[in-house]
Parts: structure tokens; sequence; C-alpha cells
């Protein structure tokens, strides 16, 4: 088991194993998310108060439980890149934060334009809110950070000290609603209270579960597609990536093919 | 100490005191993190007469009346105390007796809270209408509990 996570830490060996992984999350996931889409559009029965204005929440809590678990995940990469220096980890941190960053931002504007009928107005700075639009705050910042140094061990270092400090935020978004007066409502699935007791009709609760079964796998999809590139970009001077990937590129390329040796190939006593 | 294991600790130093930061914080500031006062607090008088603030609870069934044009007047309640609200605007879609409500405002010198702005607060209960109609009545159903509503003053129980 060790053996196999010391190798799979390994760029090529993680590079191919990807390669074979991402089309069977990519594939069941956008079933479930198309399943879901329509069963929740046309199957599921409209809300009592909210009548079809519920309906979004098919793409709301989808994309907010992503938002929290991304955040987790990269912080947990964080913290294995600045513990391990493993390379493969700090490359992960810096690809899931445009990825986390851009399901945050969809479970704000969404919840927004559903907040606009539901509630009477598009934003308000309750506890729930103001601490997801912070985390998409944080998201950019990892973004910006990485953008900011030149090197990027560096680079993925700084970000995954501030994966790190923000993660702290996770918890108080999820439990805002638990602890504070909120005006956005308690949890419907994602509680120990709901989960026992069920506050969602079970025909409208299966496509959401659908729903996100479906995203979480799209996720992963991308994010591991992600990760081959930012393995590629860093390895490129590496023996394997050019033996591997460069014959796949039409030759007429600009910079396809660097000259042999370089800083990455100095570098292959490196950990991981 | 190897390398490795100073990185580890320094790690978990920095998520231990940020979380005993956090939690130190928001425990100082408890009453900044309340989005709205429970009618319990303003009834306790955490609030002064004519100060800007919000109120939060359930429109209390029956108690809604309507004046001329938008005006209209009920009484938002939690599990303990109701106080009177008077209003004159657009409600929300969702605002209707037994509803969780939010109101921006104050309250004047007659006890009564004047506001300037109405929201409907949904719950996390989510049902087909037939569902809906055949728990009415039932009060066990949790449906608009007074449960998620925390007294800002802890020495106001809203029990």
């Amino acid at each position: 088991m060790w053996t196999w996570f010391h190798r799979l830490a390994s760029p090529p060996t993680f590079y191919r194993f990807a390669e074979r992984l991402a089309p069977w999350l990519l594939v069941p996931g956008l079933l479930l998310i198309g399943i879901a889409v329509w069963q929740g559009l046309f199957v599921a029965p409209a809300d009592y108060q909210q009548g079809d204005a519920f309906r979004i929440i098919y793409v709301h809590v989808p994309a907010a439980a992503l938002s929290l678990s991304i955040y987790t995940a990269m912080s947990v990469a964080g913290a294995i890149a600045l513990i391990w220096r493993m390379k493969l980890a700090e490359v992960a941190v810096v690809t899931a934060a445009p990825i986390g960053a851009s399901f945050t931002a969809l479970a704000l504007v969404t919840g927004m334009l559903w907040g606009k009928p539901t509630w009477g107005t598009y934003w308000d700075w309750d506890a729930r809110l103001t601490s997801e639009l912070v985390l998409l705050f944080l998201y950019l910042g990892v973004i910006g950070l990485h953008q900011a140094y030149a090197d990027p061990r560096t680079a993925a270092r700084a970000c995954a000290w501030l994966a790190l400090v923000g993660v702290v935020n996770v918890p108080i978004v999820h439990f805002s609603v638990q602890w504070w007066n909120s005006l956005h409502q308690g949890s419907t699935i994602l509680s120990a209270e709901a989960i026992a007791n069920p506050k969602m009709a079970p025909e409208m609760l299966k496509p959401l579960l659908m729903s996100m079964a479906g995203c979480y796998l799209f996720f992963g999809a991308v994010w591991l597609r992600r990760m081959q590139n930012g393995v590629l970009l860093r390895e490129r001077r590496a023996k394997w990536v050019r033996e591997m990937v460069l014959p796949a590129l039409p030759a007429d390329l600009p910079n396809a093919r660097p000259p042999a040796g370089g800083p990455g190939t100095a570098r292959r006593g490196d950990r991981a | 100490m190897t390398k490795r294991n100073q990185r580890l600790l320094g790690v978990a130093a920095l998520l231990i005191g940020v979380g005993v930061a956090a939690t130190l914080g928001f425990t100082a500031f408890r009453k900044n993190m309340m989005y709205f006062y429970t009618p319990s607090d303003l009834a306790a008088g955490t609030v002064p007469v004519g100060a800007a603030a919000q109120l939060g609870g359930l429109v209390e069934a029956g108690s809604l009346t309507r004046g001329d044009g938008l005006k209209v007047e009920f009484r938002v309640a939690d599990c303990a105390k109701n106080i009177p609200v008077r209003y004159e605007g657009v409600l929300p879609d969702l605002f209707r007796e037994g509803q969780g409500v939010v109101a921006d405002g104050y309250m004047n010198d007659e006890h009564v809270f004047v506001a300037t702005r109405i929201l409907a607060k949904h719950d996390e209960n989510y049902m087909p209408p037939q569902v809906a109609d055949a728990l009415k009545g039932n009060p066990d159903t949790g449906k608009h509990s007074c449960m998620p509503f925390k007294a800002v003053d802890k020495t106001v129980a809203a029990s």
C-alpha cells in the first residue's frame, strides 16, 4: 500500500494513472449531472411554498458542497506539500484553487438568484453569505499568490500556507447557520439532525443526491486533468515528458522540443 | 527532531493557533455575528428605543391586519415573546402567517417595532404541496418551529 502510494507520487506514474482514471470519473459524472438536471427540472414536484423557484437547489447545493470540499482537499494537499515536500501535492494545491473558486462563485450567484424571489433580496450580510464570500476571496488569494512568484515551488508553498490558514473558514461556513441567527436556512441534508429525520421529500432529494455525486466525480476528473497539466509544465524538461508526450505533438509547434538537459533534469534527485 | 517533524509541528501549531484565535474572537463577538434579535431580546430591552435593529421571528398566526394601501400590522413571535410590528411597503412573496421573517427597523417608544424592510426567512424543509397539506395541523412536523432562533442576549432564555 505505502509503496504503491510512493510510486504514485512520482510524476510519470501519476500522469499515466490520471490518464487512465480521469475518463472513468468524467463520463459517469456528466451522466449523473445530466440525469439529475432532467429529473430536477421535469420530474421532481414543485415545492409547497417556493413553487418552481426551489429547483435552483440542484445547482446551488452541489456547488456549495463542492466549494467547501475542494477547499478542504486543497489544504490537506497543502499540509502534505509543506511537511513532506511532495511535488505532486504542490501541483494539487495550485490546480485545485481555480476549480474551487468557480464552484464558490456558482454557489454565490445561484444563491443570489434564489434569494431575490424567496427572501426579497439578492444579498444581505448574514453569517453564511459573508463567510462564503470570504471563501471566494481565499480561493482568489491562492490564485493570486500563485501568480505572484516566478519560482513554482516557492509559489506553491506560499499557496499551501494560505490554504492552511484559510481552512478555519470551512467549519465557519458549514456551521454558521447553527451557531448564529442567519437569513440563510439551516442544512437540509448535511446535518446530523437532517440525516436522522429527512427534511426534503424523497422524490425531490433523489435528483439532488445524484447531482451532488455527479459534481464530485466531475470535479475529480477536472482536478486530475489540471494536475496532469501542472505536472507536464513543471517537468517539461524531464526525460519522461519528452519520451512520452512530445511525440504526440505536431512537430511544427513552436517550443515543442526544448533542448535536452536543464533545470528539470538537474533536479531529478528530488523527492517525488 | 528531524526537519520533517519540525515542519509537521509548524503546520499543527498554525492550525491550532488559527483555530483558537477564531474561537476566542467569535465567542467574544457573538452578538455581532447574530443577524437579528429575537422578540425575547427586544422585549427584555436589549436594544434601546430608536436604535436600528433587525428583528427575526415567526409571523404570529391570526395577528396580520392590513390597513390603507400597503400598510400592515402583525406580531412577530419566538417561542416565548411577541412584538407588534408596523410596516408600509412591498412584502416578499413568501410572507404569510406562520412564516419566518426578518424585519429591519427600530423600536418606538410605544414598544412597537417600526419596520423599514421585511425579508422572508425560508426554512430547511422542502416538500410537494400534497405532502404539506397532509401535514397541516400536525404540530409535531417541525414546520417553522421556533428552534432556529437564538436569543442574542444569553440571559434572555427563549425556552
